[in-house]
C-alpha cells in the first residue's frame, strides 16, 4: 500500500512517519506541501512539528498549503487520512475535524511518553486495536489543548469520534481528556502523541518487559494497510 | 521624519483587524500576565487577555470590494472561529496615516 507522507517548511517527523509506514508492511511516499500531486497514494499521513513556525496558529499557514487542497477533497471522498500533532491541528484548522487547539493549559512544552486508552476501534487507523485498549506512545507538544464548545464535545462524544482519550495524566488541559478525535466517518483521524515513535523495538516508550521496547504505535499503520486488503 | 521622502507617491490606507481569544476560554498568556502584574504590586487587575492586530497596508483608498475581502479574511483566516472572535475592523484614514508620518 502506498501511503502518502506530506513535508512542509517545519515538519520534523516526516522521516519518521515514513519510517513507521516501511515498519508495518506499506510504500512510504513524500508528498511536498507545495505540489497539487498526491502521486496515486491510497492514505495519506499529515506529520508531526512545526510548519511555518507554527504563526498566526499551530498548523494554519499549512493547512492553506498548495496540496491541502487535494487532501481535503481525497479526505472528504474516504481516502484514510492521518494527522499527528501539527498535522492534527492541520485537520483541525482544515474542518476536516471537530474542534481546534490552543496553547497548552500549563504554558509549557511537554514531552513524556503517555497512556492513552482507544475508545473507537473502528476507524481506519485503529482497526487493530480493541475498543478500550490502552497504549503508550510519546507525546511532545506546545500547542495540545483540544477544545470545542460544549454542543460539539456533546455531538462528538455520541457518535462515537472520540478516538482517543488521556489516561493518569491530561498533558495539557484537553477537554474530557480528549488525545484524538475522528471526522464521522472514521476515515480522517488526528491525534496529538506520536504513534510514528512507537514503532520499532529499541526505540520505543519503556515497557514493563524491556526498555525502550514499546511498539504500541505500529498498530496504527497495519490498521490502514490491512483496511486496504480486506477491502 | 518629514524631510524624508515617501518611497512612493500614492497613499497608503491602513485595516486593522483584531482578534480576541473567546471569552469562555482559557487564555493562558493573559493569565501568565495576570498572574506577573499581581506579583508587582498591580493587584487590581483581575484579568488580562491578550489577542492578536493585524494591520493591513494598501495603495490608495479602502474601496468596499477590498472591506469585503478583509472581513472574509478576518473570518477565514486571521481567525478560527471554534476558539476565536473578530472584535474589530477599522479603517485608519489616509491623512491619519500622513499625519503620522
Amino acid at each position: 500500500m502506498r501511503i502518502g507522507v506530506v513535508t512542509f517548511p517545519g515538519s520534523l517527523d516526516d522521516r519518521d512517519a515514513q519510517r513507521a509506514v516501511r515498519l508495518a508492511g506499506g510504500e512510504p511516499v513524500a508528498l511536498w506541501h507545495g505540489s497539487h500531486d498526491l502521486e496515486g497514494v491510497e492514505a495519506i499521513i499529515l506529520p508531526g512539528g512545526f510548519s511555518y513556525g507554527d504563526y498566526l496558529r499551530a498548523g494554519a499557514i499549512a493547512s492553506l498549503s498548495p496540496i491541502m487542497s487535494e487532501v481535503v477533497d481525497a479526505a472528504k471522498a474516504g481516502m484514510p487520512v492521518l494527522g499527528i500533532c501539527n498535522g492534527f491541528q492541520m485537520l483541525a484548522e482544515a474542518r476536516l475535524i471537530p474542534g481546534a487547539h490552543t496553547r497548552n493549559a500549563h504554558q509549557q512544552f511537554i514531552r513524556r511518553d503517555q497512556r492513552l486508552r482507544v475508545e473507537n476501534a473502528d476507524t481506519d487507523w485503529t482497526n487493530g486495536f480493541v475498543a478500550g485498549q490502552e497504549i503508550t506512545i510519546p507525546l511532545k507538544n506546545a500547542d495540545g489543548r483540544f477544545v470545542a464548545d460544549a454542543e460539539t464535545i456533546r455531538r462528538i462524544e455520541g457518535e462515537g469520534q472520540v478516538t482517543f482519550r488521556y489516561v493518569g495524566v491530561n498533558p495539557n488541559g484537553s477537554v474530557d481528556d480528549i488525545a484524538g478525535v475522528s471526522n464521522k466517518a472514521g476515515n480522517v483521524v488526528g491525534l496529538m502523541p506520536h504513534p510514528e515513535h512507537a514503532t520499532e523495538p529499541g526505540f520505543g516508550p519503556d515497557t514493563p518487559v524491556a526498555m525502550s521496547s514499546g511498539v504500541d504505535g505500529l498498530t496504527f499503520f497495519t490498521s490502514v494497510i490491512r483496511k486496504a486488503l480486506v477491502k | 521624519m518629514s524631510s524624508v521622502p515617501l518611497a512612493s507617491t500614492t497613499p497608503q490606507s491602513t485595516i486593522v483587524v483584531e482578534v480576541m481569544p473567546k471569552a469562555e476560554l482559557l487564555d493562558p498568556q493573559g493569565k501568565a500576565v495576570t498572574g506577573a502584574l499581581s506579583r508587582l504590586g498591580h493587584s487590581m487587575f483581575s484579568e488580562v487577555r491578550i489577542g492578536k492586530r493585524f494591520e493591513l497596508t494598501v495603495a490608495g483608498e479602502v474601496t468596499q470590494a477590498i472591506l469585503d475581502d478583509v472581513q472574509k479574511l478576518a473570518d477565514d483566516v486571521f481567525s478560527n472561529s471554534v476558539i476565536e472572535d473578530v472584535v474589530s475592523i477599522t479603517v485608519v484614514p489616509l491623512d491619519a496615516t500622513s499625519a503620522a508620518l
